[in-house]
């Protein structure tokens, strides 16, 4: 017998009462939402601008290879995107859209549509999110609603920058992927 | 070795001991704080106890509904009844691609399978990739905690070890420092790596997804850039519907660590072009476990490890003290079903405080499944707990003269026997306790006084 239908099997051979699946109510939060979500991102050590304090900051910048997924900051980029991800090796920053974000933790979701390849935002030296205030929810709760039923082969939440405190503790950012999360919030 | 044993061993160095409860007690007040800012912290405990009750109570249905949608989803499948079949299975698809140096995230199932000794075995470098596994590999050890794998150590000794093995300078004891210096000893790892693999936090039956969550990034800089993805989960980590992932990636974050989510909460659901991603469902244990009426519902267990950050015997006795692979109250209650005389010691290595089952993001009633595994194992073996000195309690309580006899001896003994009898260092008992002030007489003396 395989093992597939071993596992089946003895799951089956168990006698269990089937338990009702709760149906999930939708939390919110008190705080107004955009107060939160900068709150939570700067716990998580990320910073929010304007779309103004962005142009500023990326004027002052003198990174060499700079990658813009989202059109409207195509200008900036200084490579073209190759095909493959190790060539971003030593990108230093990228700037990518995210479709919304959570304000209880700072989480902004993309999915393949915003990532040409799945790599960029782990490992670029820095990461830009560019986000729509418009498009910011209470909770996960909201959150998951809107993901619904889309398909995409990957998705992900990032909330922050790549962090570790697996020496005695100490909060260091910049383990092993993006050491600086900014998140540009635009009207 | 038994709990008190190893327990010994571990607070042989007290400063690091007293450290080590302070700190993880510092991570469970973080827990407390931020749990106390969302209203309906107990009402998220308690659907996600309903959604993981309702999963254990069809997991076969589940696992069925998870297979097809991950097959229809381009992801292939494998299931494994044991370690050894989940490890043959890696090994294999390794093969396959001719690969010889791999990349692991934090995993406890292949912790728990022994993955990287068997695939060294085979001429195959593992490396992994979290900091504290990393740190831990590096010094041959098992994680000591299963968030924080390197809890037991301090940076003096990390210092130490990363200047050994990555030539980072002496005395630099500066976390950043040396964190720095595994991002670009990891980063050379990544970029070779073909192939990935990692643990599964989540998988979604409906959609046929799985979700891995890091703060570090790390998971997902080795599977972005390897050609292939193995990711490893026990059955137990099936959820019905993708909004139930609102409800745990609510608790899990704060519960583990006190911050609000994981940076990283990565959601597979097919693969890149061109690239492959396998799944391994893994038993081992598992569907025993589901068996066991009493200790079933240890499975709704998430891994966030705020059990082991309350429990005042694993912060005074570190992570290794318990022997096994998930350490803390849920592995004491996880490890016996596995081997009920090997990790016989372990249900005992509680105060039965019910501090877990307090902060417990899934209401798993540890304290008192600690509590039934004691009657097992006494019952399964008996000779194997208290025996002697229940043997001794039997004839003195079967004998009302050496009952009595016994009751004077004690109560002049505490009062004239030195204190170093009790405190001195092979009596474990007396570290940590006083003895009680002794009564003048005894319970029957006095009731015979008094009664006339």
């Amino acid at each position: 017998m395989s093992s597939r239908a071993s596992i089946l099997n003895s799951i089956k051979a168990i006698t269990l009462e089937e338990k009702a699946l709760p149906e999930l109510p939708s939390f919110g939060i008190s705080e107004e939402i955009e107060t939160a979500f900068r709150k939570s991102i700067e716990g998580n050590k990320g910073e929010v601008l304007s779309e103004l304090e962005f142009l500023n900051w990326l004027s002052e910048s003198e990174w060499a290879k700079i990658y813009s997924a989202v059109s409207a900051y195509s200008s900036v980029s200084t490579i073209g995107l190759p095909d493959d991800p190790h060539e971003l090796e030593d990108l230093n920053l990228a700037i990518l859209e995210g479709q919304f974000g959570v304000a209880e933790n700072g989480a902004i979701w993309l999915d393949d549509r915003q990532l040409p390849h799945r790599a960029i935002p782990f490992i670029t030296e820095h990461l830009v999110i560019v986000l729509r205030k418009s498009r910011l929810f209470p909770t996960l709760h909201q959150a998951y609603e809107k993901i619904g039923d889309e398909h995409s082969g990957f998705g992900l939440f990032i909330a922050g920058p790549s962090k570790t405190a697996d020496i005695e503790q100490s909060l260091v950012i910049g383990a092993h992927g993006a050491k600086s999360l900014r998140v540009v919030l635009v009207g | 070795m038994s709990h008190p044993q190893a327990a010994t061993e571990f607070l042989k160095d007290q400063a690091k001991a007293k450290w080590h409860d302070e700190t993880l007690w510092f991570v469970r007040d973080k827990r407390d704080r931020i749990s106390k800012t969302i209203p309906e912290w107990e009402d998220l405990r308690n659907l996600a106890s309903q959604i993981k009750e309702n999963v254990l109570s069809k997991l076969d249905v589940y696992l069925e509904e998870f297979e097809q949608k991950a097959l229809q989803n381009g992801i292939q499948v494998h299931w494994a009844a044991n370690a050894e079949e989940h490890n043959q299975i890696v090994l294999s698809i390794l093969q396959k691609q001719q690969c010889t140096a791999i990349v692991k995230s934090k995993s406890i199932l292949t912790e728990e399978c022994h993955l990287n000794p068997y695939l060294e075995k085979y001429g195959i470098e593992v490396v992994d990739t979290d900091l504290g596994e990393r740190i831990v590999q590096f010094l041959n050890q098992p994680p000591s905690h299963i968030v924080l794998p390197a809890i037991h150590l301090k940076k003096g000794e990390i210092s130490e070890l990363f200047h050994e093995k990555l030539h980072t300078e002496k005395g630099n004891e500066d976390p950043a420092y040396l964190t720095h210096a595994a991002r670009l000893h990891l980063r050379e790892k990544f970029l070779k790596a073909k192939v990935a693999i990692t643990g599964v936090n989540f998988a979604v039956a409906e959609t046929g997804e799985f979700v891995v969550c890091t703060n570090e990034g790390n998971a997902d800089m080795g599977v972005h850039l390897a050609d292939v993805h193995i990711a490893c989960m026990g059955i137990e980590k099936i959820i019905p519907r993708r909004k139930d992932l609102g409800v745990f990636l609510r608790l899990l974050a704060r519960s583990a660590t006190g911050q609000p989510v994981t940076n990283y909460n990565s959601h597979f659901r097919s693969p890149a072009k061109g690239k492959e991603i396998h799944i391994i469902l893994v038993d081992n244990g598992r569907t025993a476990q589901l068996a066991r009426e009493k200790f079933r519902n240890s499975l709704k267990c998430i891994r966030c490890g705020a059990c082991m950050n309350t429990c005042p015997i694993y912060r005074r006795s570190g992570g290794f003290s318990y022997g096994s692979t998930v350490p803390g109250p849920i592995g004491s209650i996880l490890s016996p079903g596995l081997d009920m005389k090997k990790y016989s010691t372990l249900p005992f290595a509680s105060t039965l405080c019910g501090s877990c089952s307090d902060v417990c993001p899934v209401k798993i009633n540890i304290h008192e499944q600690l509590y039934e595994w004691r009657q097992e194992i006494t019952k399964t073996h008996g000779e194997l707990g208290k025996g002697l000195s229940m043997k001794l309690a039997n004839g003195i309580f079967k004998s009302p003269l050496a009952y009595k006899i016994s009751g004077n001896l004690m109560r002049t003994a505490l009062k004239t026997l030195p204190k170093s009898l009790i405190y001195h260092p092979i009596n474990s008992w007396g570290k940590g306790r006083n003895l009680p002030e002794t009564p003048q007489e005894s319970f029957k003396d006095w009731y015979q006084k008094n009664r006339k």
